[in-house]
């Protein structure tokens, strides 16, 4: 290496520092803010350093800087349209479709680098074996992602798609993978090979995304995040820069560790979920008690909750996904600060699957400005559910279940958030169907229940003019 | 390259998941989705070896290939700091305009 080049790497490790310490920093909403600055600086450096390595090593052609500019800069200018347009009930789609972009590219990498070899044949395993998993991994990733988007944004049915022989094909698939990735690593120069592996593991990806059902979106998003950050470090060791090897893997442990807090908290194992066919996401008939007679459940008005929640201490809020589905969250904030400003103590217990994606429905609160002291984790608030006099659940079902607590259910031993515990319970929701899981809810049969029923955003903005009446 | 780079690319492989663990765990589930596109920016670091496969081309499927990987790699970049940068300045610690807040904390 000489003194340029020397120079660049020094340049990458220390956006990697800031890559590290960016990640870090994330781990508080005061100081969130700043580790993406960080990161991002680091990131703008290391491009910049690229730029002054590509133009000492003299070697690219007018049309090469002319496809590196223009590339550049369409990129960025979709990327930030994107990131300035998109609505954040929208954001589990971007996420996945950057997910599909970056693994897109990482692919596109290896498959450039073997095609472009001056002798690909003599390419050593080196090349070859880090070479065929990025056009595996990134093939898939880019494909799935774009499907997980299709079906989060609802234009690929959010209904498992189960075809005939989709369960062989997804045996068979991934069979000729391993042929494919030992005949592309034996004959690197192999066009055939390249092309054929590319073109499967891009179909895998399809296949392995579209049989999964909606309700489980954000265990696949987190999953397709890990394997970007896997094709991104392939490409790393394809091009011997370990910049790409560490940041590759600092997104593959990220989208590990949430892959398996998201499992956990379906109660599912990973395999179950891409294995696929469950979550389908439609309501079931109106609850039936034990004996099959309809459950006794205790129906209450705006005024009552209002009430109630007027003369609250302490007031716990329960959204779900039901809750941004609905649109409802601004609604829901306004009579938050509306309470806040009262004097009540309100706190949002957000359940770890609410929503689209890890963290989702933490996103669609601040938005509404619901101040980050106020949202808590299932861990952190579950011990304060005794103390509330009034927990309000919207749009949350499955997660609110007293019968995971006990064995021989559906959702047994699933992690719940204990709100049967609290002094009073209040349930908006527009009939008794089910949730996700299909079994009927015993909270709402609780006799501390009362159960609200409307549509969540015309049910919140009744209840904060009721309460307005009541404090104002 | 020897097999020396080659064991000093996999130590660091394996160092970085270990360091990945370890940050990412202690972030709070509340920021689990800026963490997610703020990763998603940081394997944006793809861009960087688009642009070197861009200064190494010399065949018309060489250039598109890497004029597609160079459209991906700014989306990718950009797109993600961008947008976790939006999903951030939402996270504030009271309301922004607040007349009278005696909230208690913690």
């Amino acid at each position: 290496m000489d003194t340029v080049s020397n120079a660049v790497h020094y340049v990458f490790l220390a956006t990697a520092v800031c890559f590290v310490l960016g990640l870090h920093l994330m781990n508080h909403p005061r100081t969130a803010r700043r580790g993406n600055a960080l990161s991002a600086g680091g990131m703008a450096v290391a491009i910049a350093a690229t730029v002054w390595l590509v133009i000492h090593e003299g070697s690219i052609t007018t049309t090469g800087w002319l496809v590196l500019v223009s590339g550049g800069l369409v990129g960025a200018a979709l990327g930030l349209y994107a990131a300035r347009e998109v609505k954040m009930t929208a954001m589990p789609q971007l996420v996945s479709v950057f997910n599909a972009v970056g693994g897109g590219a990482a692919a596109l990498i290896a498959v450039n680098d073997l095609l472009q070899a001056d002798d690909a044949a003599a390419l050593g395993a080196r090349v070859s074996l880090p070479g065929a998993l990025d056009i595996v991994i990134g093939a898939v990733t880019f494909s799935g992602s774009l499907i997980a988007a299709g079906k989060l944004q609802g234009v690929v049915s959010g209904a498992p798609v189960v075809f005939p022989g989709a369960r062989l094909l997804n045996v068979l698939l991934p069979a000729s993978f391993v042929a494919g990735t030992v005949w592309l690593v034996l004959s690197p120069d192999s066009r055939t090979a390249l092309y054929g592996l590319t073109a499967v593991a891009l179909l895998f990806g399809v296949t392995m995304v579209l049989p999964i059902g909606g309700a489980d979106m954000p265990v696949v998003i987190a999953l397709l995040n890990a394997f970007t950050g896997s094709a991104v470090a392939m490409a790393g060791f394809v091009l011997d820069e370990t910049a790409l090897i560490i940041a590759g893997m600092l997104v593959s442990s990220s989208g590990g560790i949430l892959t398996k807090l998201m499992a956990d908290a379906m109660n599912r194992s990973v395999l179950n979920i891409v294995v696929g066919g469950f979550g389908t996401g439609d309501g079931a008939p109106a609850a039936t008690g034990a004996d099959g007679a309809p459950a006794q459940v205790r129906p209450v008005s705006a005024d009552d909750v209002a009430i109630q929640l007027a003369y609250a201490g302490k007031v716990v809020f329960v959204p779900g996904y039901g809750l941004a589905a609905a649109q409802a969250q601004h609604e829901l904030g306004d009579l938050a600060k509306l309470l806040t400003d009262h004097g009540v103590d309100v706190s949002y217990a957000v359940h770890p699957v609410a929503g689209r994606m890890p963290g989702h429905m933490n996103v669609l609160l601040a938005e509404a400005n619901v101040p980050y002291t106020q949202l808590k984790e299932m861990d952190e608030v579950n011990p304060e559910f005794p103390q509330a006099d009034v927990a309000l659940v919207v749009g949350a079902n499955d997660v609110t279940n007293p019968a995971a607590r006990r064995p021989g259910n559906a959702i047994s031993g699933m992690p719940i958030l204990d709100v049967d515990k609290a002094k009073s319970v209040v349930v908006i929701k527009r009939s008794m169907g089910h949730g996700y899981a299909g079994i009927d809810n015993e909270l709402y049969t609780n006799p501390r229940t009362g159960m609200f029923f409307t549509d969540a955003k015309r049910g919140l903005a009744e209840l904060k003019a009721a309460v307005g009446e009541f404090v104002g | 390259m020897n097999d020396l780079d080659l064991l000093t690319a996999i130590t660091v492989f394996v160092l970085s998941v270990l360091v990945g663990v370890e940050v990412i765990s202690k972030v709070p589930a509340t920021l689990h989705t800026p963490l997610m596109s703020g990763s998603n920016s940081v394997h944006g670091i793809v861009v960087i070896g688009a642009m070197l496969i861009a200064a190494e081309s010399h065949t018309w499927l060489g250039y598109v290939l890497a004029f597609v990987a160079m459209v991906f790699g700014g989306m990718n970049v950009v797109g993600g700091y961008a947008v976790t940068d939006r999903m951030l300045e939402m996270f504030r610690a009271r309301p922004p305009e607040t007349p009278k807040n005696e909230k208690a904390e913690v």
